[in-house]
This record gives structure tokens, C-alpha cells and sequence, in this order.
């Protein structure tokens, strides 16, 4: 099957757009792709008429022109047979926004819909779903744009078993600064599901990262995903939900009791090289760490700060997280020491975290980054960067961008995340340096990297 | 698969698992080491067995009602004359279905639990843990999907908290760690052929010592019999 013409298309047609209810989901859809994207749109309803000032079709083979996308929002009852026409007017594809099928019990009608596209060749993401949101082409979101947070463009791709939970993600996207692909809710996933996106987005040229919310996968269908995943050259993420253990069914085997559901998932996960998210901040700090760096470390960390305690706290953290942070050497640190402004030479601090304290200046960053950059003992950097420091400047994180681009080591910043600093933060985000709110959060960027292990 | 290893298999699908001298019988067809051992129906049998092997012996109940034997005390240890065997063969004999007693050689070393679970999602996948009646109390475990890779057995042995014990810990020696990739290997290789037939698998304990990785205990629980073509 081409998904091309669902992720791509530049004709639409929405199906089942009321005359008189503007609320109706194909009337959102239909407004907010006539206004603000580039795919051309055709509203359709079987008694056609006209809708603000447009012809709307009463069946998809009236309209002139060759339709690459249907979005079918109308009764689940009327599904197949509308499928049965978008095939026969050679359509490229559907979207099913439509609820009533599987998931109240209605499984003949979704069984039917997937034996007639399975057959065509005809792909479709949903029932029951959102559908695709996928900029500049089109957005099938049956939600006002005026309410939605919209990230910035970029390389990661989000896909989501739930379209709650991938507009919420959305939302964060955008405010962390992470730019996103394209995302696609697959509803109940009766035809097009995780494996098959999975396969299509690792050959996207407009995607580095995937990241996936999962609630289950069917028969086998896990092992084929990881498998898959474990063969992909781009970072795969996994949020997976239900993690608590399921009924109390008797279990007579001691492996049987202790490879429950979701330890059997995290354990696999980590074996093909796939980065499991334990929760959605994590999801968050994955997706951006990884879509700046697409690379694997070791996990051993040096540390730049101009506090001591902020340098202890990353220490600890890293320690809990399986990161190491190796002490340099006497020599090394003297090195170091040479490099930097003579004020603070004297009172800093060169083990391993490099504290420059309150004295420090851009140069001493640069300096103390470049040297652990260039160490094999080291294979990530973060630096905690106080804003309030009076030899600081905004120029600084430009400066460190050109560091990583010429040694090759990640590096990853904390700025408080307020909105005075927002020139901090900025600098770093349009220089592709993951940017935590936190002191955790930057060890959890060095942890996506340790866990993205080529497989 | 072995023609042995299905006979066992079709033998035991009424009972829904595996009575322990069958599945020891079929490890030991699939390439596993397994400690010497008899099933004897009668004391004579048992005491001939004990008396061949040497003391101390082991012995074990086998019903196919005790899924496990040491919740109702069906396993002794450290037999080591053929009075005690004759009174422990007694004892065991008045147990519901009673079958017969195991009788092996005792085997002395680290006790391991090797399991695997035909997983809904993933399908065959093999767990490594330290074994023993604690395993779940314990639960010092690592699993991975089958079959395995012989890097996915390197990190098993790494992934776990008392990974030490294995390297040798305080004066005592380390276990063979060769016998037991090729253990996990074997084993993981044995339940890709098994994924129709079983629902999991314990080798619980394995007892690796320096030289050697012996399966003492196995359980096999089959498949329920509808899904089975």
C-alpha cells in the first residue's frame, strides 16, 4: 500500500459536512483545511446543495478532479459502503474520524471496511481516531484551530494509539520547542497500525524520531514492531500504558508470575535498541534530546556548572540513572585550569563537575566545554547554566552549538525555565541544544541517548 | 523436534504440564544436562538407584496433581541412607495420585531459576534469575525474547543485582559462565520449537558450579488443549 496520498495528498475530500450544524467534525475539518492549508478541498454530503458559497458533492466520483484523501465523518452504519465508492472513484486513501465500531461491539462493520480496502490496496488510518495532522498539506483534526497549540516544524514524528493523549503531547511539543513531523492518531487501528507507520516514517525523508503511545499490541504483533524497530536507523520512543499488573489469574509458573505484561515490554524494548518512555516527561525530554542528537553514548558524563550544588545534584542524578561521571585526572585538570580567565583559575573547581562559580564568563564555558569535548572519557556534556550570572551572555549557547558541531559530543543545557530567561533558552533551542527545565531533566536527555542503543 | 521430545509432549496433555522426570527426560533429549535420576514406583527401585549412585540423594514426589512439591514438603534433601529413603518413599506415598519418587544425585552450587513464557505480545521469551524457593521474593530477574543472541545472554548475566555471586564471590568459585550461555542458548532455541505446545517453562534451580550448569528441577505447562491443533 502508498501512503503517500494520506500523508502527503493535495486534493481532500471531507465526507459527510452538514449544511447546518458549523459544529459537525467535517465542517471543522473542512473549514480549517479551506483556510489555512495547501491541500485543495471538496465538501461532500449525499444531498448535496451549497455551504458558505461552495458546491458541496453529493457523491465523491461527482467531484472533477483526482481525490488523494477522504475523510469520512459520518454515521459508522453508512463507513463501508462510502469506503466501497472511495475505492471505486480511485481515491488514494481515508481517514475513518467516525466513532461505532469495534469499540462498542461493532466489530462485522469494522471487519467489513478492512476486508474491502484490504483487498483494493486501499489504505486508512482510524476508525475512531483524529486522523492526521500533517503541515503544510492538511490537518484532519476535528478540532478549531484557534484551539489548538501547534509545535513548530520539525523531525519528529508522533504517533498515538489515543487522540487525547497526542493533542496534549502537541501542546508540550510546543512548548518545549520540539518540533514535530507530523502526527497521526490511529484510533482502533483496524487496518494501518503502529508496525506499518513504523516501516512507512523510517523511510520519511522529513522524519529523524518516532514516538509512539501504545495502550496494547495484538498476537505476535510486538515482537514483529521491535524487530522492525531494532532494524530502523531512526530513534524509535515508546510510551507504553498499563504498567500496573493485570487480573489475579491463577498462575502456576514462577516465569509466568514474574514476566507480566509490562515487564516483558520493557525488557524486549531495551533489547532491540528501543527507547521505552516510563512516563510523558519522559516522552518529552526523549523526543527533544533525541531529535537533536541522533546517536548513542555510553553514558559517561562530564559535567560544566557555576554552582556547586547544581553540579552535585546532576552527580546524584546521573548516578541513579546507570550514568557515570569519571573524575579527571590531576593532569587533565590542570590543563583545564590553564584555559580559563585568571580570576577564575584560583577559586574553581576542575574535577568533574567543572564548577567555574559565580566569576565565570562565556569563555570559560567555552573553554572548560571544548576540553571535556575533546576527552574519551567523556562522551556527553551538560552544562547548567545559571542566567543570573554576571559574565554570562546570551551569545553563549550559540557559541557552545559550534563546539558540538565540530567534536561531535552532545551537549545538553539547563536554564530556568522562566520567562525572564527566555533569550537563554531560545539560543540553545534555535542552535539544536536540547534545553531541560531542570537538573533531572538534562541527565534524562543523557539517558534517551544511552538507551537508543543500535541494535 | 525430536520424535522423543513430542511423545512426551502428547503424553502429558491431558494432565496440562509436564511430571518433572518427563520433562527432565525431555531437557536432556534437547541437549541439557540433568542430574542422574530414576523413577521409581517401588522402595526396592529407589533404594537400588540411591545405592548405584552414592549418597547423599535426593528425592522428590511425583504427582500429577503437586505442581509444586516443596509447598507440600514432596521434596528431601541430603538423603543419606537407605532407611531414610525407604521412610521419605513412605511418606511421599500417601499423596494424592501418587506416581512414583524421583531419585537423583544431589548437586551442590549456585542456584539459578531459567525460565520462558510464550508472551501474548512477543511471543517466546526467556527469563534468567537467581533461583531457589525465593525467586519470587527475591525477584532478581532479566528477561529477554527469544531466540536469543549470544550478546543478549552476555547482558542477561550483566542485568542482574547479585551478578556477583556468579563471577565468585567471597572464596567461592565462579560458576562456568560457558556452560551457561550455552545453557540459555540451547534452552532458548529448544522453546522457539516448543512455542505451539507450551505456556512457560521453570528450570528452577539450575545449579551451576565451576565446571557445570544441571538442571534440577523442570516444569513444563502446556498450552490449554483447545488452542492446540
Amino acid at each position: 500500500m502508498n501512503f503517500n496520498a494520506l500523508f502527503k495528498p493535495k486534493t481532500l475530500a471531507v465526507i459527510g459536512v452538514s449544511l447546518n450544524n458549523d459544529r459537525h467534525p467535517a465542517n471543522v475539518i473542512y473549514n480549517k483545511n479551506n483556510l489555512r492549508f495547501q491541500a485543495e478541498v471538496f465538501p461532500v454530503n449525499d444531498r448535496g446543495g451549497i455551504l458558505q458559497g461552495e458546491m458541496v458533492y453529493s457523491r465523491i466520483s461527482d467531484i472533477p478532479q483526482e481525490v488523494d484523501l477522504a475523510v469520512i465523518a459520518v454515521r459508522s452504519q453508512m463507513v463501508p459502503d462510502i469506503i466501497a465508492e472511495c475505492i471505486d472513484a480511485k481515491v488514494g486513501g481515508a481517514v475513518v474520524i467516525s466513532g461505532g465500531f469495534a469499540e462498542i461491539g461493532r466489530k462485522d462493520l469494522q471487519e467489513r471496511m478492512v476486508s474491502l480496502a484490504s483487498e483494493a490496496g486501499f489504505p486508512f488510518i482510524g476508525p475512531n481516531c483524529l486522523g492526521i495532522y500533517s503541515p503544510p498539506h492538511m490537518d484532519t483534526f476535528f478540532l478549531p484551530s484557534e484551539r489548538m497549540v501547534r509545535p513548530d516544524r520539525g523531525r519528529v514524528a508522533l504517533i498515538s494509539q489515543s487522540g487525547g493523549t497526542l493533542v496534549d503531547q502537541m501542546s508540550k511539543f510546543a512548548d518545549e520547542g520540539i518540533g514535530l513531523s507530523l502526527a497521526v492518531s490511529i484510533g482502533n487501528k483496524a487496518l494501518i497500525r503502529e508496525l506499518d507507520l513504523l516501516k512507512y516514517f523510517a523511510h520519511d525523508t522529513g522524519t529523524d524520531v518516532m514516538a509512539f503511545y501504545v495502550e496494547g499490541f495484538e498476537k505476535n504483533e510486538g515482537r514483529k514492531f521491535v524487530l522492525a524497530a531494532g532494524r530502523c536507523p531512526k530513534p524509535v520512543i515508546v510510551l507504553k500504558s498499563g504498567k500496573s499488573p493485570g487480573g489475579s489469574r491463577a498462575i502456576s509458573s514462577h516465569t509466568a508470575s514474574m514476566a507480566g505484561d509490562y515487564e516483558v515490554f520493557s525488557a524486549v524494548a531495551s533489547q532491540y535498541g528501543v527507547v521505552e518512555a516510563r512516563n510523558e516527561f519522559e516522552l518529552l525530554s526523549f523526543c527533544e534530546a533525541l531529535s537533536c542528537y541522533n546517536q548513542s553514548i555510553e553514558g559517561r558524563i562530564g559535567i560544566i556548572t557555576t554552582s556547586g550544588g547544581h553540579g552535585a545534584l546532576a552527580v546524584d542524578a546521573c548516578s541513579s540513572r546507570g550514568l557515570s561521571v569519571p573524575t579527571l585526572s590531576d593532569q587533565h585538570q590542570a590543563e583545564i585550569r590553564e584555559r580559563v580567565s585568571s580570576r577564575v583559575r584560583a577559586i574553581a573547581s576542575f574535577s568533574n563537575p567543572i564548577d567555574l562559580t559565580g566569576s565565570a564568563v562565556d569563555d570559560d564555558f567555552i573553554a572548560a566545554a571544548k576540553f571535556l569535548s575533546s576527552m574519551e572519557e567523556v562522551d556527553c556534556v551538560l552544562i547548567l547554566l545559571l542566567p543570573y550570572t554576571p559574565g554570562v551572555t546570551s551569545d553563549l549557547a550559540a557559541r557552545l552549538s559550534q563546539i558540538y558541531r565540530q567534536a561531535g559530543k552532545p551537549l545538553i543545557a539547563y536554564v530556568p525555565h522562566v520567562e525572564k530567561y527566555g533569550i537563554f533558552i531560545e539560543g540553545f533551542e534555535f542552535n539544536r541544544i536540547p534545553v531541560a527545565h531542570s537538573i533531572e531533566g538534562t541527565v534524562q536527555m543523557a539517558e534517551a541517548m544511552r538507551r537508543c542503543q543500535p541494535c | 523436534m525430536k520424535k522423543g521430545i513430542r511423545d512426551i509432549l502428547s503424553a502429558s496433555k491431558d494432565t496440562g504440564w509436564v511430571l518433572e522426570p518427563q520433562a527432565k527426560h525431555l531437557f536432556s533429549l534437547a541437549g541439557l544436562e540433568v542430574p542422574r535420576f530414576t523413577w521409581a514406583t517401588t522402595e526396592g527401585e529407589a533404594v537400588r538407584f540411591a545405592q548405584e549412585i552414592g549418597y547423599p540423594a535426593v528425592a522428590k514426589v511425583v504427582s500429577p496433581r503437586i505442581v509444586h512439591k516443596s509447598d507440600c514438603d514432596g521434596v528431601a534433601v541430603g538423603i543419606d541412607t537407605d532407611r531414610e529413603l525407604t521412610e521419605t518413599f513412605t511418606r511421599f506415598s500417601q499423596v494424592e495420585d501418587f506416581a512414583g519418587v524421583l531419585v537423583e544425585e544431589m548437586v551442590l552450587g549456585l542456584e539459578l531459576i531459567v525460565g520462558a513464557k510464550i508472551d501474548y505480545q512477543f511471543g517466546p521469551v526467556i527469563l534468567l534469575g537467581i533461583g531457589g524457593t525465593g525467586v519470587e521474593v527475591y525477584r532478581d530477574i532479566t528477561l529477554r525474547m527469544a531466540p536469543l543472541r549470544e550478546r543478549d545472554v552476555e547482558s542477561m548475566i550483566k542485568d542482574l543485582k547479585a551478578g556477583r555471586l556468579l563471577e565468585g564471590y567471597r572464596g567461592s568459585e565462579p560458576i562456568n559462565r560457558s556452560e551457561l550461555i550455552r545453557l540459555l542458548i540451547t534452552f532458548s532455541e529448544l522453546v522457539m520449537d516448543l512455542e505451539e505446545f507450551i505456556e512457560s517453562i521453570d528450570l528452577n534451580p539450575v545449579i551451576c558450579s565451576s565446571t557445570s550448569c544441571v538442571v534440577a528441577d523442570a516444569r513444563i505447562m502446556l498450552k490449554e488443549t483447545e488452542e492446540r491443533s
